[in-house]
């Protein structure tokens, strides 16, 4: 399905001659590597806040979850996805599990210094105004642990768009499988520069997305610097 | 292709393992250890030529705060994988350094931002006190503020290393050499007849990366200075 066709024998580093006679598989390729980074960070997020929650309430918690997740975050990815492939297999799950684990530790440290953050005359104010445990943190504390969570979330993402790439060796790599079947296809240049140029933009473009959304959900933050 | 149930993956990673020839014989896991913390260290070393002056010299001038996360967040959207496959494609050809330069570019932002926050961040009293000793500016960099920045220096080190060593299985996927090869030679079968050797390189590489963690963590708390220990400690 990726497999390009090659015009130019001269091999240039661009071309747009192979951009528009390969503009589906460039698409499927983009759409496979946005669904990839989306999945794996809806994933890691639905995780990593409740464990952040857990690890603000509970010392003991704190520590045994951000040290198991430091020794997860030093495994290279491209081991994680050697020891899932035999268990399961040449699949797109290899990599969202692969990808959420990375996820996982950036968005529970940026749950928990948000969360840390949180001034404790706040929390005893809403306390005397009658907040319940949940309620306190559903209104109080997870909206000021935002921007906290959000810097997270945005890093993570970025980081979760150049590491997709790495899937390409289980076959599901979004652009990184033209990057990887560019070099082995005779190192077709074109091929591997164009798909490197995509993946950085689309980095680029979600951090600019989730910069202006960071904006949108913490009016409070922009009026305050 | 490959996606029947394989028998016994552990069961085979280590066979693979328990077999001496595997790890003695020419570019068996003897062999690409060596070579991966080779290339691993030329890109430490590479990395630290360029980002401890500059980080040194932005934290003793003031500047260079932006610098210093603009540069990591440029670095962390750009995919090590593109880096690998295209400098083999420069002038470098297929040689040590189009791997050792892609992978010093990402031992860069956790060493210039160290070497930054380490220098900037020197209690300012000791320099004013320095200062008022009658020392150059030049003296109260080498002997202030370089030594209060020595943990920052050592923690950087250690983060960079890793992710050096943890990046470099993916040269193997690049003709670059190193541990990663097992992981790819295992890649080129069927999943059925390379599952032990994907599931053995991957722990293998998982093995060497904590390994360069453990003893880096113990070697950061060795150079740092003892005061300064004691006062992390509080």
């Amino acid at each position: 399905m990726l497999v390009a066709i090659r015009f130019d024998d001269k091999n240039p580093w661009f071309s747009w001659s192979y951009i528009e006679s390969n503009a589906q598989t460039l698409l499927d390729a983009l759409v496979e590597h946005l669904y990839l980074t989306a999945v794996s960070i809806v994933i890691a997020a639905a995780i990593a806040i409740p464990l952040g929650v857990l690890a603000a309430r509970s010392k003991a918690a704190a520590t045994s979850i951000l040290s198991i997740s430091g020794v997860m975050y030093t495994i290279p990815s491209l081991a994680v996805f050697a020891l899932l492939t035999p268990y399961l297999g040449l699949s797109s799950d290899t990599v969202v599990f692969g990808l959420v684990m990375y996820a996982l530790l950036i968005l529970v440290r940026a749950t928990l210094t948000g969360l840390r953050q949180v001034p404790s005359e706040v929390i005893d104010a809403a306390g005397g105004m009658g907040y319940g445990k949940g309620q306190l943190l559903a209104r109080v504390e997870l909206p000021l642990a935002l921007p906290s969570i959000m810097t997270g979330l945005r890093i993570a993402t970025v980081s979760t768009v150049a590491l997709v790439t790495v899937g390409a060796v289980v076959g599901h790599g979004g652009l990184g499988q033209l990057i990887l079947s560019g070099f082995r296809n005779n190192l077709y240049k074109p091929q591997i520069v164009t798909a490197t140029i995509m993946c950085v933009l689309l980095a680029l473009l979600c951090e600019v997305v989730l910069s202006l959304v960071t904006r949108a959900l913490t009016p409070w933050a922009r009026r305050r610097s | 292709m490959g996606e029947e149930a394989v028998v016994n993956p552990i069961g085979a990673a280590f066979t693979w393992l328990n077999d001496p020839l595997n790890w003695t014989n020419p570019g068996g896991v003897v062999d690409l250890v060596v070579e991966h913390m080779y290339l691993s260290g030329l890109a430490v070393l590479l990395g630290c030529l360029i980002a401890w002056p500059v980080g040194v010299w932005l934290g003793h001038t003031g500047r260079g705060g932006t610098v210093t996360v603009t540069v990591s967040n440029l670095t962390r959207a750009i995919p090590t994988i593109a880096l690998l496959s295209i400098f083999p494609l420069t002038a470098l050809g297929f040689s040590t350094w189009s791997v050792v330069i892609p992978l010093a570019v990402f031992a860069v932002p956790p060493l210039l931002a160290t070497a930054y926050t380490g220098v900037r961040e020197a209690d300012p009293d000791a320099r004013d006190a320095a200062v008022g000793m009658g020392l150059s500016r030049f003296q109260v960099l080498t002997r202030v503020e370089l030594p209060l920045a020595v943990p920052h220096l050592a923690g950087g080190f250690r983060t960079a290393a890793v992710q050096v060593v943890a990046t470099a299985t993916l040269a193997a996927l690049f003709n670059g050499g190193g541990l990663g090869q097992i992981i790819a030679r295992g890649f080129g079968k069927t999943i059925a007849a390379g599952a032990g050797e994907i599931l053995a390189g991957g722990l293998l590489v998982a093995a060497l990366a904590l390994l360069v963690e453990g003893v880096l963590g113990l070697a950061e708390k060795y150079v740092t200075p003892r005061a300064l220990r004691v006062a992390a400690a509080r």
